[in-house]
């Protein structure tokens, strides 16, 4: 007999995987992890640079190793992954009322996308990915 | 005449008698039309006398017989057996809260916390009644009206896994309220809410799993209230930083 309300415990280390929404919602938290080790090797690579040719061209091969590669594709894919969720959800955080209307929640997201891609094309232009030489 | 019979598992707990909470099982006899707050309604009248849950109005507007259907948060009187698989179904108090008795949760974390909120229209100053009402457009309507559909049913603190992580955690349902006040034309109270609602324990405790809105008998989306005070927020903290603020919506 207990005599008094029942508290029920929470699985601190493994709710999540329960249920499928849950385990969505903690792969895109769990992105933060690679998306922030990525910045972390692209400052080692800044680093590098400033270090001279011969510590940059160190780092380039170290890029090339099966570590590496697994690590920036998995990295790829939580970054999409991140991505989709976080325009999907654009909507709800920035509802655009037009008169007595809202707007359909995906003429928001589209435009998030649009912009996403133009943003993008920027970088790739002033990175040079074009220039022919 | 029925029309399917169910294993309606029921999740137990008397506080004077049990240490934990247990389930029992009951044969139940439905109808086609039946949602499964019918058939606890059958297993009280004629199975059970004292198998305790809430309910009132049974059309999904008083909020009262929220609790887990086969894992989910729903309300019981808006889930029809029809809808749901197999012939075995399990029935629990809403998950995060205690348990009263039986599927009675205790609510008063959630009734402490949508006080703090100040879930009402505040003004400067109250206007005369000789002045006239508060006049409000169809478009100021439409900016809070979704808001104003919820119905404090808890399901959305039920499926909140920020929640049951973190009890401070002002939560879905008294966040939505606080924004549906702060989107109302006729109110000037941002700023009291403020000290509530923009702190770690009101909106930047949310982590956006949508969970709430994915599982809200009524459509409010408390997600998208949260998100967008957070927008506020963030927007009337920067105001304040460069000598901008003053009024904050």
């Amino acid at each position: 007999m207990n005599g008094r309300p029942y508290v029920r415990e929470v699985r601190t280390a493994s709710w999540y995987f329960g249920r499928w929404r849950d385990l969505h919602h903690m792969l895109n938290e769990i992105s933060s992890i690679f998306i922030g080790g990525y910045a972390l090797i692209l400052l080692w690579g800044v680093k590098s640079l400033a270090a001279g040719e011969q510590a940059y061209l160190a780092f380039l091969d170290g890029l090339t190793s099966p570590l590496s590669l697994t690590f920036h594709w998995v990295a790829l894919g939580f970054t999409l992954l991140n991505s989709v969720s976080w325009f999907g959800v654009t909507p709800k955080a920035m509802p655009v009322q037009i008169g007595d209307e809202f707007l359909p929640g995906h003429y928001i997201a589209i435009g998030h996308y649009v912009a996403w891609f133009c943003v993008s094309l920027v970088v790739l232009v002033v990175s040079g990915v074009f220039s022919n030489g | 005449m029925s029309h399917r019979t169910i294993d309606l598992e029921v999740m137990r707990y008397r506080p004077e008698q049990d240490d934990e909470p247990w389930v029992q099982t009951y044969k139940v006899p439905c109808e086609e039309d039946w949602v499964v707050l019918d058939a606890l309604i059958y297993v009280k009248d004629n199975l059970d006398g004292s198998l305790s849950y809430r309910w009132s109005c049974h059309m999904a507007v008083c909020g009262s017989c929220g609790m887990m259907i086969n894992g989910e948060p729903a309300l019981s009187c808006k889930t029809f057996i029809r809808d749901l698989p197999g012939d075995v179904i399990r029935v629990e108090p809403l998950t995060n809260f205690p348990i009263e008795r039986d599927l009675v949760v205790v609510m008063d974390d959630f009734i402490e916390k949508l006080q703090r909120v100040k879930p009402y229209i505040i003004r400067d100053e109250s206007k005369p009644i000789s002045e006239g009402e508060h006049r409000q457009t169809p478009a100021q309507l439409k900016k809070f009206k979704q808001y104003t559909l919820c119905i404090n049913c808890l399901c959305c603190y039920a499926a909140c896994p920020q929640y049951a992580l973190i009890p401070e955690f002002i939560g879905p349902a008294a966040l939505t309220l606080a924004h549906r006040y702060n989107q109302d034309s006729r109110d000037q109270g941002w700023e009291e809410r403020e000290d509530v609602v923009a702190t770690n324990e009101g909106i930047w405790d949310c982590a956006f799993a949508d969970a709430c809105s994915i599982v809200c008998p009524k459509h409010v989306d408390p997600a998208s209230a949260i998100q967008q005070m957070k927008i506020s927020s963030t927007l009337s903290w920067y105001k304040n930083l460069i000598g901008l603020g003053g009024k904050k919506r």
